[in-house]
């Protein structure tokens, strides 16, 4: 083991890292962020930007950080004088073709140009005035990317990206010297199903999204943790709102599932989450229709179905649903003979060609593993069937509801679909961004998502839902839970094949 | 030499001496000469004989660096576990340089010859010859001459390819040579890994000139002692060198001497001097990369690899360019600048915009709108272009830029200043 292991010294800070570390990724844990442009973790190391030149003790010049591993007894000063004239002489002459359009610039604000520019460039050009800059038209790369050249600093994060780890190389550099630009293949487009990762991977304002355009500041935005609701893979995500509504969908690393990426399908789907049409209050039904009311009576009304039904029970639900939801709404029914099922919109595979067991899933549904192992089967027209002659039926949030029973008909849901306005009662509930949860992927790996924004109206998580329902119609073991945490402790305590998970 | 002049007495004829001699060409007119009786021999040695008669020798590259060949050669694998190969560097390119071109082109079977050498040298059993996309005439010699040595079977289990260059200038970088051959964009690769370690398509590679494996034969014919024995100076620079005299001499072209000959002798007495009327103001010694030397410097400089440095250049390729007192230099250095801005791969930062921002200021300086504060932005620029990317481009165009602002300030302050009519440059 210590035989695996190298010391060295960056910026002072002793460290220890296993042979082959490359030493902007020891400077990490040294606290030290070596200012970089090409390098990425997820990327082949390229070293052309130059950009994280760093004075190693006994080389004869500066070496880049990205491309040099560690050696035992190595002593690396990022913070030098001659380290820092390096980086700066470097930043001068990115920005000399560099327009400096950033009030109108969809990357200012989280632009690593702009980040290290402030932190060691120079504070006024060299470059003459008179000198025009380098200019090429935008491009239109994709379905969703736009490539500004007069931008692009060619890090070549995004033809590294297309070429080793989507293995569909259409990107290139084209020309040389300083009339090089990023040159898309003459006929292809950038539509790739995980090409929007290249807007992420550009460091600059060059490659930007057509979905995002000019939509917000990044400055303005709230980012919280996520989990992708496009497929089982459940790659994690962050959601970025600004003011109350989704705006954007970006990749969060996680080494184990997707790395640092996302593909297309699930970076575009968070419309949904911005829909207006929300059910923003209980209703119940009376003379006929639904009719507004508050949580108090739409409980009771339910705790009454709960207490009269005899027989057959069925809970349709919806794969995107909480296990936290899941778990709960089965208790519900504690007691009673109980039918669960799901079933699962079904796309495309698109796998990542680069990256093992990563790719958009034909399972469109990010918590069926998680169903699956609470009790809910995929037998969903058995289940539909079987909803004909029970006693209640609940659905939770599946939208294309066609359901017929002679029971009563529960209805826990973010929008009203027409099936639903037969029920007996329905109960307003979050969306995934408006709540707390957790989704186990396909391989069983459970994880939490955070709430981003807060619920319309009345609305509330479905956990919380079934929870206090439980408690209202004396159902359950113990009682109330007040945090998704707390309905996951639980479920973790007492559900086979959930025992003992720790959501990640 | 022999081509286009008669040999110099004082020349020293090994690598040249059937330039001009177009039956030296064929496979038999060589043969007649003695040619290939090297390898036959060779392919009998051991490959570590081999090595060890070259590292004696002393050789050392010809393409620009000077590196030990001997030395190169065993930093491959000793063990065979993958493929090895050989790349020949045959993509001169770089200004004032035109040596490899007249080897190709009067002794292509010499260039064959070591080359299978030097395979069997580094147990390597393909070689690619990467040969400058501009040098159709010696393509078409080494072409048959190709054909008619492997016809003949000379090269035992050694397989032989011409790789024709498409004419970028950093593909003679070896690196960049390497991917070229693999198909990819001539970029320069990051170093480490090697390539002895991992060259073309990820194999253990070496990559010599053209000249260094002319030399080959040579020195396995008359001896490791014979061939340390061509030096006039230092002992670490051995054997005969070609040098490519180009510009304002009498009598421009290839020049073979032994190291450590007399630049100024070279000049005057082999070149015939500057034209009637003219003195000599600079010189680069060793191809365009390389800093400029001023009227002193060259004349008191021996050509070896420590006589240049000494003088504060290079030997670089031996490309000489000769500037005489009509020289305009601050135009001859925006000239090479500006080429070393369009052939920049673009890959590093400080190439890619430093060359290119250097040539700005080198023009503007000649169109009369220079100022002085330019000239510091110059070396400052320069130092920034210096010892920082992946390959030596940026240097190259750095050197000339340094050296001559530092040898001919006052022709960049006559134009500063306007005492000099503003060259218009478009």
């Amino acid at each position: 083991m210590a035989d695996d292991l190298v010391n060295l010294t960056i910026d002072g800070v002793p460290l220890s890292v296993p042979k082959g570390t490359l030493v902007i990724e020891a400077a990490k844990q040294a606290g030290v962020l070596v200012p970089h442009y090409c390098y990425h973790p997820g990327l082949p190391v390229a070293g052309v930007c130059r950009m994280c030149l760093v004075e190693i003790e006994k080389a004869p010049k500066l070496q880049i950080a990205c491309a040099t591993q560690v050696a035992e007894g190595m002593v690396v000063r990022s913070q030098s004088p001659v380290a820092k004239q390096g980086r700066t002489g470097v930043l001068e002459l990115l920005l000399i073709n560099h327009p400096l359009d950033c009030p109108i610039c969809d990357q200012a604000g989280e632009c690593e140009l702009q980040d290290f520019t402030f932190q060691e460039g120079r504070p006024a050009t060299r470059y003459s005035p008179d000198y025009p800059k380098r200019f090429n038209p935008v491009e239109d790369f994709g379905p969703d990317v736009l490539y500004v050249p007069n931008r692009c600093i060619l890090c070549t994060r995004c033809v590294r990206f297309m070429e080793d780890v989507a293995k569909e190389p259409v990107l290139n550099v084209s020309e040389r010297g300083d009339r090089a630009y990023i040159g898309v293949h003459p006929e292809a487009r950038l539509d790739h199903p995980w090409a929007g990762n290249v807007v992420d991977l550009c460091p600059v304002g060059s490659l930007l999204s057509k979905d995002f355009l000019h939509k917000a500041r990044a400055w303005e935005l709230d980012k919280t943790a996520s989990i992708c609701t496009g497929c089982s893979q459940g790659c994690n995500v962050t959601l970025d709102t600004r003011d109350n509504v989704v705006v954007r969908v970006r990749p969060r690393s996680n080494l184990d599932v997707n790395r640092y990426f996302i593909c297309d399908h699930g970076r575009m789907s968070y419309r949904w989450m911005n829909r207006g049409d929300r059910i923003e209050a209980p209703l119940v039904q009376r003379d006929g229709e639904l009719h507004a009311t508050d949580w108090d009576e739409a409980f009771e009304r339910v705790a009454t179905l709960l207490r009269g039904a005899g027989g057959r029970a069925v809970a349709l639900v919806s794969p995107k649903a909480s296990t936290e939801a899941l778990f709960l709404a089965r208790e519900l029914f504690a007691g009673l003979e109980w039918t669960g099922a799901f079933q699962v919109v079904m796309g495309e595979e698109a796998p990542l060609a680069g990256v093992p067991n990563l790719a958009l899933r034909a399972e469109r549904a990010p918590n069926a593993k998680g169903a699956e192992l609470l009790g809910y089967s995929r037998h969903y027209a058995a289940a539909l069937a079987a909803a004909e002659s029970a006693a209640i039926v609940l659905v939770l949030d599946e939208p294309d509801l066609v359901v017929r029973t002679a029971g009563s008909l529960i209805y826990a849901g973010t929008v009203l679909p027409d099936g639903a306005r037969a029920a007996a009662v329905v109960l307003p509930i979050a969306n995934v961004a408006e709540e707390d949860g957790t989704f186990v992927n396909r391989d069983g790996r459970a994880q939490r998502y955070f709430q981003a924004k807060p619920a319309p109206g009345m609305a509330r998580p479905a956990w919380w839902v079934f929870s206090e329902l439980a408690a209202v119609a004396g159902r359950g073991e113990a009682g109330r839970v007040t945090s998704a945490d707390e309905a996951f402790e639980r479920l973790t305590a007492s559900v086979d094949g959930l025992r003992g998970l720790v959501p990640a | 030499m022999g081509f286009p002049h008669k040999p110099h007495a004082r020349e020293t004829v090994v690598l040249s001496k059937y330039f001009g001699d177009a039956d030296a060409r064929t496979y038999k007119g060589w043969v007649k000469r003695g040619g290939y009786e090297m390898l036959a021999q060779a392919l009998t040695m051991e490959p570590a004989k081999l090595i060890d008669v070259v590292k004696e020798s002393g050789l050392r590259g010809r393409g620009g660096a000077g590196f030990p060949t001997g030395l190169k050669w065993s930093f491959m694998p000793k063990e065979k576990k993958k493929p090895h190969y050989l790349c020949v560097n045959a993509d001169e390119s770089e200004p004032g340089t035109f040596k490899d071109r007249e080897i190709m082109r009067w002794t292509p079977h010499a260039l064959l010859e070591g080359s299978a050498i030097a395979a069997h040298a580094i147990q390597a059993e393909v070689v690619y010859i990467y040969i400058r996309g501009e040098f159709t005439e010696p393509w078409t010699f080494m072409d048959r001459a190709l054909a008619d040595a492997s016809a003949a079977k000379v090269f035992g289990p050694i397989k032989i390819y011409l790789h024709r260059g498409a004419g970028a200038y950093i593909c003679g970088e070896e690196t960049a040579l390497m991917n070229s051959i693999e198909g990819k964009r001539g970029n320069p690769r990051i170093k480490p890994p090697f390539p002895a370690a991992a060259g073309v398509f990820g194999m253990p590679t070496t990559i010599n000139n053209v000249e260094t494996l002319a030399a080959v034969p040579h020195i396995l014919k008359q001896g490791a002692a014979w061939y340390k024995g061509l030096s006039l100076s230092s002992p670490k620079s051995t054997g005969t060198k070609l040098f490519s005299v180009c510009g304002h001499v009498q009598k421009a072209g290839n020049y073979e001497v032994t190291m450590g000959f007399p630049l100024k002798d070279l000049l005057y007495e082999l070149c015939g001097g500057m034209r009637p009327g003219r003195t000599l103001k600079a010189c680069i010694p060793g191809g365009s990369s390389v800093p400029i030397l001023n009227r002193e410097e060259t004349e008191s400089c021996l050509l070896d690899y420590e006589g240049v440095v000494e003088k504060g250049s290079m030997l670089g390729s031996g490309g000489v360019i000769v500037f005489d007192d009509s020289t305009d230099m601050v135009y001859q250095i925006m000239r090479l600048a500006r080429f070393y801005a369009h052939e920049s791969c673009a890959q590093c930062t400080q190439c890619r915009e430093g060359t290119a921002w250097t040539t700005k200021i080198l023009e503007r300086i000649l169109a009369g709108q220079g100022k002085m504060a330019d000239l510091d932005l110059l070396l400052d620029l320069s130092e920034n272009m210096t010892g920082k990317t992946i390959c030596v481009l940026s240097d190259s165009c750095a050197a000339p830029v340094v050296s001559g602002i530092k040898r001919f300030k006052n022709e960049f302050e006559d134009y500063i200043a306007g005492r000099r009519r503003p060259v218009m440059v478009a």
